[in-house]
């Protein structure tokens, strides 16, 4: 029976090999057959002309953008939430807010999406002008999406400090917020690091959230209130339909992703590794 | 606010406003939460007709039914695959493994790359080897086979947090009344672990229910009840396509809201059975 559980615990390295092995070998000779440099550099996308061109920067860019917006607004709100709820949450009033994060968590991406569709999208289009699919759209809502997770586990991090840090502090005479601000959180550095790295792959990989909202257009954007195209929108608009090399430059497309996402992962383990020394 | 908090908060304004931000900050998360769940309740609660819930979908009346019960049968599929492998694994990790072993730091960061990769890729993936590769086409199988690897890490991690949360006296007593190994995981270890699997098996399933990139080249967007060989959507894949079309924008507001409730009846559910073993564990 032992060997039963062996083999099942096998799984999850068996599955990861597989679908390593899969993009890699189906991906790579993808990119090969466009040119790395004109794939990932170029910035014409038109995939179904008659001359047609694959250069996915602009989604490379794109993804970063609302990456990057989703993580000034969903990290500094949630860091302090969690700060909220390890230290200054009545007990009453913890009952209340804890249930409503995990929830956060448990939304499904799209009905985030529908969400940012029917207010986000309105608001943005009338306080900022342009057609509201924008950066600035998908980066509040991703940055809406990412809370949960740096919540989670920048909390279990700000409670794992030991308690004579904020004692001592306290008793040096400072005052609670210096202590909890000074001490307790740069005591907690490794585990908001690792929060963030794991919100930056959730904002990366987001999908159906994002083409809902992002716009889409497959060109560098010039301001934030224009629309963008990221890596995972371009696979999840253009897949159903798509053929031979065009086929092939969106499963080159999803490589690239992946790859960010595996060096994000060791990123992870490695800010993990260095918590746990 | 007493007379002393307030000289404290003259001496140190920033630490007022310090205290003030952190307020605003949880303010908001909760806040958004509530505006959220308003609004779909708001804008989809009054489409929820009975036409809506019809058995037979047609592009008139768009009938979310027929994908509710893929949704059903997917999460079925999807668990009897995943359920059984995801325990077995989580089993062998905490009851036979050697700790620290390389072995099971590869399993641990496999686990955690899985739960890291995004759905799309897990779509990708599902197109070019269950749909291709395997020849299985389009279908619930197909689609239920991609949504059970990306559900493992999930039941994993928690049937492992739920296997080591057992006392281990229990096993010690269990071999001291003279149960070998394996009687003692099946007949003492995990019945005394089940509300935490399960919560983590309940959470596989609100994944599963929501999944929308994975299923769209796996399972296929048809609108009717799907056979296991079948291309047939779930609900929120219904749901995009409907929002994405744009014209039955009442319709998807109203499997928005039938999603949401779902899904958050399934959380409620998930940590009402996480908080059962603390409760269990704590009496031991």
């Amino acid at each position: 029976m032992q060997a039963v559980f062996l083999v099942c615990a096998c799984i999850s390295i068996l599955c990861v090999a597989v679908i390593c092995i899969y993009m890699f070998a189906k991906g790579c000779p993808a990119i090969a057959k466009i040119g790395v440099a004109e794939f990932l550099g170029g910035k014409d996308w038109f995939p179904t002309n008659s001359q047609p061109s694959f250069g996915i920067f602009p989604m490379i860019v794109g993804s970063m953008y609302v990456t990057a917006g989703a993580i000034m607004i969903g990290v500094p709100v949630g860091l302090l939430t969690a700060v909220f709820l390890a230290k200054f949450c009545p007990k009453r009033l913890y009952k209340f807010v804890l249930p409503a994060v995990n929830l956060l968590a448990g939304i499904p991406s799209i009905v985030y999406g529908f969400f940012g569709m029917i207010v986000v999208v309105p608001f943005v289009r009338s306080v900022f002008g342009g057609t509201g699919n924008s950066i600035i759209t998908a980066s509040f809502i991703l940055g809406i999406m990412i809370l949960p997770t740096v919540i989670g586990m920048s909390e279990s991090a700000l409670n794992a400090v030991p308690s004579q840090y904020y004692e001592g502090a306290l008793a040096l005479g400072a005052t609670h917020e210096r202590s909890v601000m000074r001490v307790v959180l740069p005591a907690a550095k490794s585990g908001v690091c690792a929060a963030i790295v794991l919100a930056i792959g959730r904002a990366v990989g987001e999908t159906m959230a994002v083409v809902m909202i992002a716009g889409n257009q497959a060109r560098l954007p010039h301001q934030l209130t224009q629309g963008v195209r990221t890596l995972t929108a371009n696979i999840i608009m253009e897949m159903g339909y798509a053929t031979g090399l065009h086929y092939d430059a969106l499963l080159g497309t999803g490589v690239v992703l992946f790859v960010f996402i595996l060096m994000l992962n060791l990123l992870l383990s490695a800010v993990t590794s260095k918590k746990e020394r | 606010m007493n007379e002393q908090m307030k000289m404290t908060y003259k001496a140190h304004p920033l630490s007022f406003v310090m205290k003030l931000l952190v307020w605003i900050c949880a303010a908001a998360t909760v806040g958004v939460f509530l505006m959220l769940v308003g609004y779909v309740l708001v804008r989809g609660v009054p489409y929820l007709s009975t036409s809506l819930f019809s058995l037979h979908g047609t592009t008139d009346n768009v009938s979310i039914l027929p994908s509710i019960i893929n949704t059903l049968k997917m999460v079925g599929i999807a668990l009897l695959i995943a359920a059984p492998l995801g325990i077995c694994c989580a089993i062998y990790l905490v009851e036979y493994a050697k700790k620290g072993s390389k072995f099971v730091k590869a399993i641990r960061l496999t686990t955690q790359t899985l739960s890291g990769i995004p759905s799309i890729i897990y779509g990708i993936f599902g197109s070019m080897f269950f749909v291709t590769a395997l020849k299985w086409r389009l279908s619930l199988l197909s689609g239920a086979c991609t949504l059970a690897i990306m559900v493992l890490p999930v039941i994993i991690t928690s049937a492992e947090e739920a296997l080591k949360s057992v006392d281990d006296s229990y096993r010690e007593g269990s071999f001291g009344l003279g149960a070998g190994k394996l009687r003692t995981v099946f007949r003492v270890v995990l019945p005394s672990a089940v509300s935490g699997i399960l919560s983590g098996v309940i959470l596989a399933i609100g994944r599963i229910v929501g999944e929308t990139a994975a299923l769209v080249f796996t399972a296929g967007a048809l609108t009717k009840i799907a056979g296991l060989k079948d291309s047939g959507a779930t609900l929120a894949v219904h749901m995009y396509n409907l929002s994405n079309e744009g014209l039955h924008m009442n319709e998807a507001a109203a499997a928005a809201v039938v999603l949401l409730i779902t899904v958050m009846l399934l959380n409620a559910f998930a940590s009402f059975a996480a908080k059962r073993i603390k409760k269990t564990s704590g009496e031991i």
